[in-house]
């Protein structure tokens, strides 16, 4: 395996008195694909959410492209990170979430402009052009300027796509990003991804209950169980060939 | 009718320093130091506590009397006393709407990559701004209706040349009063144009999350 892009080293995750995480470790290696699979409540969005900075682990280290996220060394020794070391990590990381989160108030060339010219600091023409060429690719080159309200929870989400990518991530953090949408919108989404993960070079962590979706995407099925990783390999091990009950219980909630 | 240009400056003078006030006074609250904080809620309780005409007085009589402060002009002091009341009312109109910009919206800025600062100008402060201006314009509203409180301390807005018009032409009286609802009401009602263009805006753009 190459030098993995994304290490997690026996992090746990509370939530007052509660532990969610109970040792996560994890790699995640360059323009590698992840599907992350379990039941609800799992601690399938901390994970991610972890990586994208949302939320602190209790103990652990996660490291980023070579860099801890959480810590910086300093005289040797690791403090927590500031939030100008965690602005410097996270660069690398894009997330798109569940319920979307464009912003309302922007149009949708808008939404994807504003960080690239004021986080990047990308010459506006530039980073208009990087936009359009991404809203094309999602399908959305003929509403360019119109404002979130006026687009379905389909083509929102592929907004919320094209808005993360015109970052440039070297991982790119998906959680349940269809399970918001009406059934007969999901396919345009997942079409859209399937067309990300082709190109290559990104690393994708998926956290989806779309089983069929996994098994042709992902390189790697992860199932985390009660704050656990369970079970993890190759999408025929996991999702046909497990001996795991759990796991079979719960695959067998999405046959039919 | 004289007195309406004392009205209206009086009016706008306060308006500009009292949006002044809530902002900061609204973003003090929600500082991260708790000096901050403690001292802008002592100022907002102190100024929701007590009425704006006791607050009037004290500007007016109490602070040259007791402290030898002088608020410069009497106008000054009826500006400053009505933006300091106002201004902290509206300050927990700051302070809730930026707050009530859905959590969705910080965390996609921080994925984004945004500093807390690029997270506070370009996606929250819109936000919250559209959802404060319908009642910041109901405020001037209550602003303008508040401007003839200053009539009590000398100023010579449309009240006090009502009354004095009215002590010299007593049988006129009711005519006087009616014409001085009249004038009121033909002020506000720009204002109230204005908010209503403002819930309008308010409606477009703001998560409803
Ligand atoms: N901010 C939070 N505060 C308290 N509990 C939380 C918070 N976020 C998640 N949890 C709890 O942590 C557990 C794991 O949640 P989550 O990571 O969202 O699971 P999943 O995405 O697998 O459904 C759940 O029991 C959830 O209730
Ligand atoms: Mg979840």
């Amino acid at each position: 395996m190459a030098k993995p892009i994304a290490v997690y080293n026996d992090v746990h995750k509370s939530f007052g008195e509660v532990e969610v995480l109970k040792g996560i470790d994890l790699e995640i290696a360059p323009a590698e694909k992840v599907a992350l699979i379990g039941p609800s409540g799992s601690g399938k969005t901390t994970i991610i959410r972890m990586l994208m900075t949302l939320e602190q682990p209790t103990s652990g280290t996660i490291v980023v492209d070579g860099q801890y996220l959480w810590h910086m060394e300093k005289n040797g020794e690791l403090v927590p990170a500031n939030e100008k070391h965690l602005r410097q990590v996270r660069g690398d990381i894009g997330m798109v979430f569940q319920h979307f989160n464009l912003f309302p108030h922007m149009s949708i060339l808008e939404n994807c402009m504003v960080a690239p010219i004021n986080v990047k600091g990308v010459p506006k023409k530039e980073a208009r052009q990087r936009s359009v060429e991404m809203l094309e690719k999602v399908g959305l080159g003929d509403k360019l300027d119109d404002y979130p309200s006026q687009l379905s929870g389909g083509q929102k989400q592929r907004v919320a796509m094209a808005r993360a990518l015109v970052m440039r991530p070297k991982i790119m953090l998906f959680d349940e990003v269809t399970s918001a949408l009406d059934p007969e919108l999901v396919g345009e989404v997942l079409e859209v991804i399937r067309d990300i993960a082709r190109e290559g070079e990104m690393a994708m962590v998926l956290v989806t209950h779309e089983m069929d979706f996994a098994r042709d995407i992902a390189d790697r099925v992860v199932f985390l169980d009660e704050g656990r990783i369970a079970e993890q390999g190759t999408p025929e091990q996991v999702l046909e060939n497990s001996e795991s009950e759990r796991l079979n219980s719960f695959l067998s909630r999405f046959r039919s | 009718m004289q007195g309406i240009n004392i009205t209206v400056t009086v009016l706008i003078a306060s308006a500009v320093l009292s949006y002044l006030i809530a902002f900061i006074a609204g973003f003090g609250r929600l500082s991260n130091n708790i000096f901050i904080r403690k001292f802008t809620g002592f100022y907002v309780e102190v100024f929701r506590g007590t009425s704006l005409i006791v607050q009037l007085f004290w500007f007016y009589y109490a602070l040259p009397g007791l402290f030898d402060i002088h608020l410069a002009t009497d106008f000054w002091a009826a500006v400053i006393a009505i933006a300091m009341n106002y201004g902290a009312y509206m300050s927990e109109i700051v302070r809730g709407s930026i707050l009530s910009v859905a959590k969705g919206q910080r965390e996609a800025a921080t994925a984004l990559n945004m500093s807390r600062f690029q997270r506070m100008r370009l996606v929250i402060l819109p936000q919250a701004v559209r959802m404060m201006l319908p009642e910041f314009g109901n405020y001037l509203i209550q602003m303008l209706k508040a401007t003839s409180l200053v009539s009590l301390v000398g100023l010579t807005d449309i009240l006090y040349h009502g009354d004095v018009f009215r002590s010299t032409h007593l049988s006129l009286a009711p005519t006087v009063y009616i014409l001085i609802l009249i004038f009121y009401f033909i002020l506000a009602l720009p204002l109230i144009w204005l908010t209503r263009w403002a819930e309008k805006q308010s409606s477009k753009g703001v998560a409803s999350e």
